[in-house]
């Protein structure tokens, strides 16, 4: 087995890790750098839990093989609050009673970020588009959507 | 909606506080049993599973998998013999001497890392000899069907079970109410029909996995994700003949259940390869694929409904013979199969029933709890007979079921009179919201359009004397711990607890934690996180444990302060004296008592409260009749409609919105319950629309997310009305019943009628995929 050694900006901070070029993404974070807020559903990229912003986009970390990340920059659930205050969309999905068993809730709030982050002013359709890849089986979506919409309408907001 | 969580939140119960578990799954600080660290001791379980349905094990040849570098053993059905189940013990740890289903465990490795132990199963060779597999479950109950359990006759059960010997039916439950042949020449109109309703998956997004150790002094610790931490305690210690004190459960939060971590499943598994390789943790994760092929599922239903009215509408007979498809074991279906019987009616009064509900052994997957127990089957049955009634007798749905739906007061098929319901308000509520007398033209000269109602009960399903228990620790910070053995399995039940301890208490819903993880060493005990009974049995425990904490305080106090404690109350917090207006905080009595008059010593100390709750009032059911005075603890009921379009070229059917109605004795968190019945309908809506294990052989053909689709945020209706209607329940805390499973109980068979409405089609075998109804508008005509 062949080791890569990467250098990456994850949440942040600049890391080294020597990875194995079989580990996916996925498994780098979990259980090499300990960052298991990432969650691991199905591990073949069809249930959205294990969502992470890779280079501004939304990426299932268990279809990205860790040794190709060399030089990205990475943030996991792990880095969307910043300094102790809760991302806008961490703070509208508890607002809007959108968070049941919690296990599918880092992967949506990755991927409203990244929707957030290349479109401030996203429509209901586009919501439900950006997170139509992350199945969630508690709330039925809709309070989701409405914490996402919020989250954008209150971004807006603040920026005028 | 939410109230913001730096207030002090007073009498919490019926309002929306914010929950008190969810702050840590948004920042992913959250732990479940997966993300648990435990070294680099810890080593990994894979499974070689069976490939047939139904064979003998002729011969296990592991002897290249034990050579691979890093294996570390191996263990087979022979190291485990003994039986274990819930209600029917007739399973082993592993395959004994044949397998019974497709996925079935046979041989359990154990090794340093995952990869090496799939390769290590890889090596494994298992000689079979096939036999007839039976995949059909009214086959499988008569007499030609081969058996799949030859030692049925000795399994030992709980004396609520009726096994038939020598067969494959391992529970038959009977209800024979009033003269059923005598009403069928009275009825002005007849219904008869066969509803066949496929197997589905629970489809948690967390899989199962379970981390065992046995220390070297025999004392073994589960790290599970399960909805049941005292029942795994109580099984799997006696399966393996070691006390229950030193057979330890830690169960962390869990990322959805919905039944399917209910009961012992895969643990066993881990369970049984830590007790022969002692010493390091071993852990077993299911991979997705497995999650859908070798685990619980919702066991299919074969029901044949006839049912009668006279010629105002009005119900009065109803035979149903229900064949559960239980699968290779039914240790926990055979219950579904009671809660299907004692319930067969639907919430409807019919004075003349005959119900046969008859669990089958084939060679499908395992039959186990799921979100419904057993009731989102039968009313798809039922309520879809009910459908077809109104039709033929020339009434509107909404007044058919107004007419006919259950009240308090009625004696129902088991003989149990029932307490008071709201569902006539709940069906009135729901054909308000759908402004049911309207018929909106379709939105396009491609669509049909058209609207649907269906009805919904059901009862907690457990044994009769099921127990909670509960703990409030008083804090020197004024704060109150209260402990509990029920699991935060995504429900909301640790804020449900919160709330209903601060209101017996007298303190702030913001100064309550409940304890977690759920650890069966610490926790006090709880009997399952199922059957939707935590609210209405562990809030009891939790409101009673507080009442003895209250009177332990208001005592002290009054003793110090020379008054009744009928004077005292606590409030906000504080103890405060009607009569001579003191107050003290409680912060400053719970822990380290007060000072009697005059220097004369101290009184109190810390104070903890206990409370537990067993309903002492179930009792049997006759065997033959199915009649006794009091079947279960309480049914939650409601009503259910949808507002469908279909569309004519693709088959592909829009629900434009919704309208949920459940009513709860008592809502403790509003907002909650709502979220329970959104979540819960559109679970429901996905198994209506999408959801069904594609059975060939006794093979699942669709083990993935990309074959067995389930609703995504692209597939939901925007609109969701929801309805909390409050008739008390007598024993209920602050008169509360479960609302859990209800809301996806009526999903099917609403869209069901919505459908009929729409096209005049009826399509009795859900899901209602977008080929079967093109297919269907096909052949009746409605499409070229």
């Amino acid at each position: 087995m062949s080791f890569h050694r990467i250098t990456i900006r994850i949440n942040g901070n600049l890391e080294q890790v020597d990875v194995p070029g079989n580990l996916t993404l996925l498994q780098m974070l979990r259980d090499k750098l300990g960052l298991t807020g990432t969650k691991n559903g199905c591990a073949s990229g069809e249930c959205g839990a294990c969502t992470v912003i890779l280079n501004g986009d939304a990426v299932n970390s268990c279809m990205v093989v860790a040794a190709e990340c060399d030089g990205a920059e990475i943030t996991t659930i792990e880095g969307l609050a910043s300094s102790g205050d809760l991302d806008m969309v961490q703070k509208m999905i508890l607002e809007e009673g959108g968070v049941q068993c919690g296990f599918c809730t880092p992967g949506i709030l990755m991927s409203a970020r990244a929707l957030l982050n290349r479109n401030p002013h996203p429509t209901e359709f586009d919501i439900r588009d950006a997170i139509s890849g992350n199945l969630c089986r508690c709330t039925g979506y809709n309070r989701i959507v409405t914490a996402i919409s919020r989250a954008a309408e209150a971004e807006s907001a603040a920026v005028k | 909606m939410v109230v913001a969580q730096n207030t002090r939140t007073n009498n919490p119960v019926g309002k929306s506080v914010a929950r008190n578990d969810v702050l840590e799954k948004v920042t992913g600080g959250a732990t479940y049993t997966d993300d648990i660290q435990f070294g680099p001791g810890l080593l990994h379980c894979r499974v070689k599973r069976s490939p047939h349905p139904h064979a003998l094990i002729k011969k296990i040849d592991y002897s290249k998998a034990l050579k691979l570098p890093g294996v570390k053993g191996v263990a087979t059905g022979d190291d485990f013999p003994d039986l274990i189940g819930l209600y029917l013990k007739d399973r082993c740890f592993f395959a004994r001497g044949k397998v019974r289903f497709v996925g079935e465990a046979v041989v359990g490795v154990v090794a340093t890392t995952e990869e090496i132990a799939e390769a290590a199963v890889d090596l494994i060779d298992v000689e079979y000899e096939l036999l007839t597999p039976v995949l059909d479950p009214e086959f499988g109950a008569s007499p030609e069907a081969p058996l799949i359990h030859p030692d049925l006759g000795n399994y030992d059960h709980p004396n609520f079970i009726f096994p038939v010997a020598n067969s494959n039916i391992s529970n038959h439950f009977k209800i024979r109410k009033g003269d059923i042949e005598a009403a069928w020449t009275q009825c002005a109109a007849i219904v008869e029909h066969t509803f066949r309703i496929p197997h589905v998956q629970h489809v948690p997004i967390e899989p199962h996995v379970a981390v065992a150790k046995c220390e070297d002094n025999g004392q073994v610790t589960l790290w599970a994700s399960t909805q049941s931490p005292f029942a795994q305690r109580a099984l799997l210690a006696k399966a393996l003949h070691i006390p229950e004190s030193d057979f330890r459960v830690i169960a962390p939060l869990i990322g959805g259940g919905f039944g399917c971590k209910a009961g012992v499943t895969m643990e066993a598994i881990p369970v049984a390869m830590a007790m022969k390789y002692k010493g390091q943790p071993i852990k077993f994760r299911l991979t997705r694929e497995e999650e859908f092929y070798t685990n619980f599922v919702r066991q299919g239903l074969v029901i044949k409904i006839k049912v009668g009215c006279d010629k105002e509408g009005n119900l009065l007979a109803l035979q149903n013979r229900m064949y559960w498809d239980g699968g290779a074991y039914t240790e926990y279906g055979v219950n579904v199969t009671r809660a299907g019987g004692y319930s067969s009616t639907g919430p409807y009064d019919i004075p003349n029933v005959a119900t046969d509900s008859i669990c089958v052994y084939t060679n499908h997957p395992v039959g186990g709890a799921y979100r419904g127990f057993g009731m989102a089957e039968l009313h798809t049955g039922v309520d879809q007979a009910m459908d077809m009634l109104a039709a033929k007798i020339g009434l509107d749905p909404v007044e058919f079921h107004k007419k006919n739906c259950v009240q308090g007061g009625d004696v129902l098929a088991t003989g149990m009179v029932i307490h008071d319901v709201g569902i006539k308000e709940c069906i009135e509520k729901v054909a308000q919201a759908l402004d049911w007398e309207i018929k909106d033209k379709p939105s396009a000269p491609n669509k049909l359009r058209g609207k649907g109602v269906a009805l919904a009960w059901k009862a907690p399903a457990m044994p009769p004397n099921a127990g909670s228990s509960a703990l409030v620790k008083m804090n020197s910070d004024g704060t109150v711990t209260v402990s509990v053995g029920g699991q935060e399995i995504g429900q909301g039940t640790f804020t449900a607890m919160a709330q209903i301890a601060a209101e017996a208490l007298g303190v702030p819903y913001e100064n309550v934690k409940v304890s977690g993880p759920i650890d069966t060493r610490y926790s006090p005990y709880e009997w399952q996180t199922v059957a939707s009974r935590l609210t209405w049995s562990m809030g009891n425990a939790v409101r009673n444990a507080a009442l003895d904490a209250r009177k332990k305080v208001l005592d002290v106090v009054a003793e110090a302060w020379g008054e009744d404690a009928k004077d005292l109350d606590i409030k906000d917090g504080y103890v405060i004296s009607y009569k001579t207006e003191e107050s003290v905080s409680i912060k400053d009595i719970v822990v380290y008592g007060l000072p009697k008059p005059n220097d004369g010593g101290w009184i109190g100390g810390p104070i903890v409260g206990a409370g537990s709750f067993m309903p002492s009032y179930v009792t049997g059911l006759d065997a033959e009749t199915g009649q006794g005075n009091r079947a279960v603890v309480h049914y939650t009921t409601g009503a259910q409609g949808v507002e469908i379009e279909v569309d004519k070229e693709t088959g592909r059917i829009e629900v434009l919105r919704a309208a949920c109605a459940f009513d709860v004795g008592k809502a403790i968190n509003p907002d909650m319950v709502r979220q329970q019945m959104e979540g819960g309908f559109i679970q429901g809506l996905s198994s209506a629309l999408f959801e069904g294990c594609q059975l060939v052989d006794g093979v699942m053909r669709n083990p993935s997310f990309v074959d067995y689709r389930i609703a995504t945020a692209a597939d939901v209706p925007a609109e969701i009305d929801t309805f909390i209607i409050e008739h008390a329940q007598d024993d209920g805390p602050f008169g509360a019943r479960g609302i859990g499973e209800h809301p996806l109980v009526p999903s099917i068979a609403a869209v069901a009628a919505a459908l009929y409405d729409a096209t005049g089609l009826r399509i009795t075998n859900p899901p209602f995929s977008a080929e079967k109804v093109y297919l269907a508008l096909l052949e009746a005509g409605l499409v070229e």
